[in-house]
């Protein structure tokens, strides 16, 4: 093993511009990945906060009878996605109002709300699809006027949280290819030029994984390197943003984690696999 | 005597340039010296690379002790050549480094103990008679001596077959007699050595026997040197 990793920083120093450029490839690879994800990860946030606040307002008819509101109350807490509902007099619910929206109290004082009723629902069936479902199904009441859940912007949120999702992952994956071909270069270059070592290397019983191991180590390491350079860049982008536009949070622990092991494997990944090819060469064409 | 190796109806064809081996099959005893010779392009480094498992026969068995070219796994294949030596015409050497590392070479890569490696080169080196020149590089040396160098890399992990492929083609008369007669020291401390070549004098001063390839058959298998002069191919 120390054999292999002294073979693979005499690599690096042989063609030191190389390494660089396969290490600044992954790091951008990584960046772009890691610039939507931290979108992605405060958005999340954001829904969460939203979910948690996700409520379904059900307006009733004009002239609903208690029988009625009493009906629709026994069965929408009996849903299986419901936490709680609740009966919202006119009255209270104006009050409220006035509570929530001050700057609104001359049109509320004058205003007639109609009688609602309140529901929330469980945790884990607040994402927009089910919330529209539940609320579909309340409007099939005929004591039901209107149902409201703020559904435009819940759906926005959650749109954009998809789309930078998707491409981060898009872009990143189109930099994770380049890096490996790039890397899986660099190591052709290294492996033509060590072909001598290495077709001496087989003939005195050298085992296949010695022979590759100082250039998989190689691209593990330049790996690892980027990953950490695209976590630095993606930190400070984020304290930017933090600074000067809104709060943001970084990713947590074991996010960071996966960035550095998403480097590594993209920096093992192009030496694997053109390492064995161009083992493959230099040995039919040496042996 | 057990034959160390052997080979049963070997053929060895390639997609492009055809059969280069057809139906070859002999034997070698353990610490035996054999010549292979024939023309070039008679199957003698074919023979040689099925002998280190670098190519596998397409039809027959190559056996060198007990490893079979039907059976073997990818995996054993470094295994067996760690006991075979190999030698060839270009030595091989590595330029940038000296003597003694090149000869450290292949103990290292084969994952012999570091505190083991450096009195294994020098008795190898003392071995081939290049002790002193131990921390030279290739390009100051002569050709018999790389050639000495690359003989001590192939003993570096006690062989019991040495495979040499036209050792002294590239060597004066002077500078052949003394790798010949290394190689015959090797022998005679039980190593098999089967050594191709084109120099029929060689053969036919040492008396030793010798296989004969042409056109990837092979046409003899003896010790009868005098058929060289009886057909006209030495003067």
């Amino acid at each position: 093993m120390r054999l292999a990793i002294r073979e693979s920083l005499l690599a690096f120093r042989r063609a030191p511009l190389l390494g660089l450029l396969s290490i600044t490839t992954i790091a951008f690879s990584l960046f772009a990945f890691g610039l939507f994800g931290l979108v992605a990860v405060n958005l999340q946030a954001a829904l969460r906060d939203v979910e948690d606040r996700v409520e379904i307002r059900v307006f009733l008819a004009d002239g609903t009878s208690e029988d009625a509101v009493a009906t629709l109350l026994g069965d929408a807490s009996a849903f299986p996605e419901v936490a709680q509902a609740g009966f919202v007099s006119p009255d209270s619910g104006l009050a409220r109002a006035r509570q929530e929206l001050p700057e609104f109290k001359d049109v509320l004082d004058v205003a007639v709300l109609p009688a609602s009723i309140e529901v929330r629902l469980k945790d884990g069936f607040r994402d927009p699809a089910q919330v529209k479902e539940v609320a579909s199904r309340l409007e099939s009441y005929p004591a039901v006027d209107e149902v409201r859940y703020g559904e435009e912007w819940v759906e926005k949120l959650y749109k954009i949280r998809t789309i930078a999702a998707v491409a981060g992952s898009g872009l990143g994956l189109v930099f994770a290819l380049v890096a490996i071909i790039i890397i899986g270069s660099t190591i052709r270059m290294a492996v033509l030029a060590r072909a001598r070592e290495i077709e001496i290397m087989r003939l005195v019983g050298a085992t296949n994984w010695f022979v590759r191991s100082p250039y998989l180590i190689d691209g593990l390491v330049k790996g690892l390197l980027g990953g950490a350079v695209a976590l630095l860049l993606t930190w400070i982008a984020s304290n930017i943003i933090s600074r000067n536009l809104v709060t943001t949070t970084f990713f947590e622990p074991w996010q960071v984690g996966a960035g550095l092991a998403a480097g590594a494997l993209i920096g093992f990944c192009g030496s694997a696999v053109s390492v064995g090819r161009h083992l493959k060469q230099v040995w039919r064409e040496e042996g | 005597m057990a034959g160390i190796v052997r080979l049963t109806k070997v053929t060895k064809e390639y997609p492009r340039s055809g059969v280069a081996l057809r139906n070859v099959s002999c034997e070698v005893d353990k610490g035996e010296f054999v010549f292979l010779t024939g023309p070039s392009g008679s199957g003698k480094s074919t023979l040689l690379k099925l002998l280190s498992f670098v190519e596998r026969p397409t039809d027959g068995e190559v056996k060198i002790s007990g490893y079979s070219s039907v059976t073997i796994k990818s995996r054993d294949i470094p295994m067996l050549r760690r006991r075979l030596g190999i030698v060839f015409q270009d030595f091989r050497l590595l330029p940038d480094r000296t003597i003694e590392a090149n000869v450290a070479f292949a103990l290292e890569v084969t994952g012999v103990p570091t505190a083991n490696i450096g009195p294994r080169v020098a008795r190898l080196l003392t071995q081939v008679g290049l002790a002193s020149k131990a921390t030279s590089l290739p390009h100051e040396l002569s050709g018999g001596e790389l050639q000495r160098v690359a003989i001590a890399r192939a003993l570096a992990n006690d062989p019991f077959v040495l495979l040499a492929d036209e050792p002294t083609g590239n060597l004066d008369e002077r500078a052949t007699r003394g790798v010949f007669q290394l190689l015959r020291d090797i022998n005679a401390s039980g190593t098999a050595v089967i050594m191709a070549t084109h120099d029929l004098s060689l053969i036919e001063w040492s008396g030793l026997r010798y296989i004969e390839l042409d056109h990837g058959s092979l046409v003899y298998d003896g010790t009868d040197a005098s058929r060289f002069t009886a057909d006209g191919r030495r003067r």
